[in-house]
């Protein structure tokens, strides 16, 4: 057995009866209020409501039921993920107010599991973005560095975790979301096998790529939250009949015996800082017995293209229903069609207009064939390529991102920079495959580092269980 | 047509596809956007070049087709909730400006 998280010590300490829930959620509203003032991780902070589910907690231990395995912990939850009741913005302008009729499936999850929900967090608007920057709001800063970006475009849900707020929350991952910011935050932070949890609730970017999952400070919290969240879900046609089984001893098991698969195609081009964290990472697990080799797999290389291809084009698709007509902004017009425009040109934020056009004319009479098409090839390609390889390995190792956290300001004018923080992070999206990133170290400029163990689809439980000897091993 | 586009993105084709995407721009937004868009579709053109005749496209990474749920009536959402979320309600509808009508 590997050792409970902090959210898992304190779930048994509720569940028990030796805390309260409402205790706990007091303290992470008390550290919110104190230290969110200058990283802005929270764009909502649901404080009554928090209170009143940590009471309805409190009061099932006191009747003697058991609230669920994540009895009383604090959980933040990014601001794509609807919440009835509670304002969902994807921090865009365009859903400025609006308040979803229906909770998402995770949330259900969650509150049925007996977490608390405390807040919405910051994020690129509509998911799009690598550093949290794209917000109608303004700007998260990285906890570690406040001058620093913290990743995006879970950038919010990352440093809520990394600041002490919250000890789990929720983010989404479509070419890095989740890992690219735990990387840079110092966190965990693992993207799923797509299908395995339920993106009914979700608000869209990029279908077929799209996944929720967890944040944490260590991989059995992560792992922990992930099988709060998981599971069939008749509400999304996507999800997976039967459930990613991590069974509890798992973790702990170790990695004699695991074939590990370093790639360099994984951390070819990523700063020297980096580079060295990843071969050490290499070496840690091969000193606790991993079978390590070096596996190139170059088609990888060509992930970055595909996606920002296939991403934009199902955005654009995707993004259309924002037309002023059923919820969000509306710009008023003399006729509907001119409405639209208004709408949309005053709702949408300047990288959201930039993928909305790029998908638009990838998908447009005359182009699909030579982008859209030739994306979907490449995509079969990635796919095939990762198959070859996980036929003599059982994970793959990595960087999760070329650099450690860059400052704020830096890329923002400059897309293809800013895209190029996804590069080692694509792949696994376009495949459908799990990946989680882990704390490994820091850069030469002192802030965190983040290895990647990537998975073919359903192969959590081995993902994990190098992830946790990872931790375990960390400088 | 599956040979890479000649030429880059111009000026002209980006006013077009803002127009399909129902979005308005402005002189110096269409600078700046033509600009941007052509640096990803350079970037993308090491994909637009590879000669990948023969492999199929993969749409979506699950092989499920056909989801489908039991034939059975259940409730839907709460119908004055979901009309209270919309910029303007007339009799229980989603109410729109002019449809049919001159163009702006």
């Amino acid at each position: 057995m590997s050792p409970p998280g902090p959210a898992g010590l304190l779930a048994a300490a509720v569940r028990s009866g030796e805390r309260s829930a409402r205790s706990a959620v007091e303290e992470a509203l008390a550290t919110m209020a104190a230290s969110d003032g200058g990283l802005h991780a929270f764009v909502c902070v649901t404080a009554d409501e928090a209170r009143r589910a940590a009471d309805d907690v409190d009061r099932a231990v006191a009747d003697g039921q058991d609230p669920g395995p994540l009895a009383g912990v604090p959980v933040a939850l990014k601001d794509n993920l609807c919440t009835r009741g509670v304002p969902t913005t994807c921090s865009s302008r365009i859903l400025e107010g609006w308040r979803p009729p229906y909770d998402a499936t995770v949330v259900t999850r969650l509150r049925r599991a007996g977490a608390v929900v405390v807040g919405k967090t910051n994020m690129d608007e509509f998911a799009m973005g690598s550093s949290t920057e794209n917000s109608s709001s303004g700007p998260t800063r990285n906890p570690k560095d406040t001058s620093r970006v913290p990743g995006g475009s879970s950038g919010g849900s990352a440093a809520a975790v990394a600041a002490g707020m919250v000890p789990l929350s929720l983010g989404s991952d479509t070419g890095g979301s989740i890992r690219q910011p735990a990387a840079l935050c110092g966190v965990v932070g693992m993207k799923p096998t797509y299908g395995a949890v339920s993106r009914y609730g979700l608000v869209a970017f990029a279908s077929s790529l799209d996944q929720i999952g967890p944040f944490a400070t260590t991989v059995d919290d992560a792992a922990l939250l992930f099988t709060v969240i998981a599971g069939h879900d008749p509400a999304d046609s996507t999800s997976l009949a039967e459930p990613v089984e991590i069974p509890p001893q798992a973790l702990g098991a170790g990695v004699a015996g695991v074939r590990v698969g370093l790639c360099p195609d994984l951390f070819e081009g990523a700063s020297p800082d980096v580079v060295r964290r990843v071969r050490q990472a290499a070496e840690a697990l091969a000193a606790a017995g991993a079978l390590v080799e070096e596996v190139a797999v170059p088609e990888l290389g060509y992930g970055l293209s595909a996606y920002y291809l296939i991403a934009p084009a199902e955005a654009s698709s995707n993004l259309a229903r924002y037309d002023g007509v059923r919820y969000g902004l509306r710009v008023g017009a003399p006729d509907v069609a001119a409405m639209n425009t208004a709408t949309r040109t005053a709702g949408f934020g300047d990288e959201v207009k930039r993928r909305i056009m790029l998908g638009t004319y990838a998908l447009s009479a005359g182009y699909y064939d030579a982008y859209y098409g030739q994306a979907q090839r490449v995509r079969t390609l990635v796919i095939e390529a990762f198959a070859r390889a996980y036929a003599r390995v059982d994970v793959l190792l990595g960087a999760t991102t070329p650099s450690t956290a860059f400052p704020i300001g830096d890329r923002v004018d400059d897309p293809m920079a800013m895209y190029r923080s996804d590069l080692f992070t694509v792949p696994s999206n376009l495949a459908g495959h799990p990946a989680v990133s882990v704390p490994f170290g820091t850069g030469d400029d002192g802030l965190p580092v983040g290895v990647q163990v990537l998975a073919p689809a359903l192969g959590e439980a081995v993902m994990l269980q190098v992830a946790a000897a990872l931790e375990g091993a960390a400088p | 047509m599956s040979a890479p586009p000649s030429g880059r993105l111009g000026r002209a084709e980006v006013a077009h596809v803002a127009r399909l995407a129902r979005l308005s721009l402005t002189d110096e937004e269409l600078d700046r956007y033509t600009g941007q868009l052509a640096q990803v579709l350079d970037h993308a053109a090491d994909v637009a070049a590879l000669d990948l005749t023969g492999v199929r496209p993969t749409a979506h990474p699950l092989p499920v087709v056909n989801v489908l749920r039991p034939d059975e009536p259940r409730p839907g959402l709460d119908r004055d909730e979901v009309l209270a979320a919309a910029p303007e309600v007339e009799d229980d509808r989603f109410k729109v400006p002019r449809i049919v009508g001159e163009a702006p």
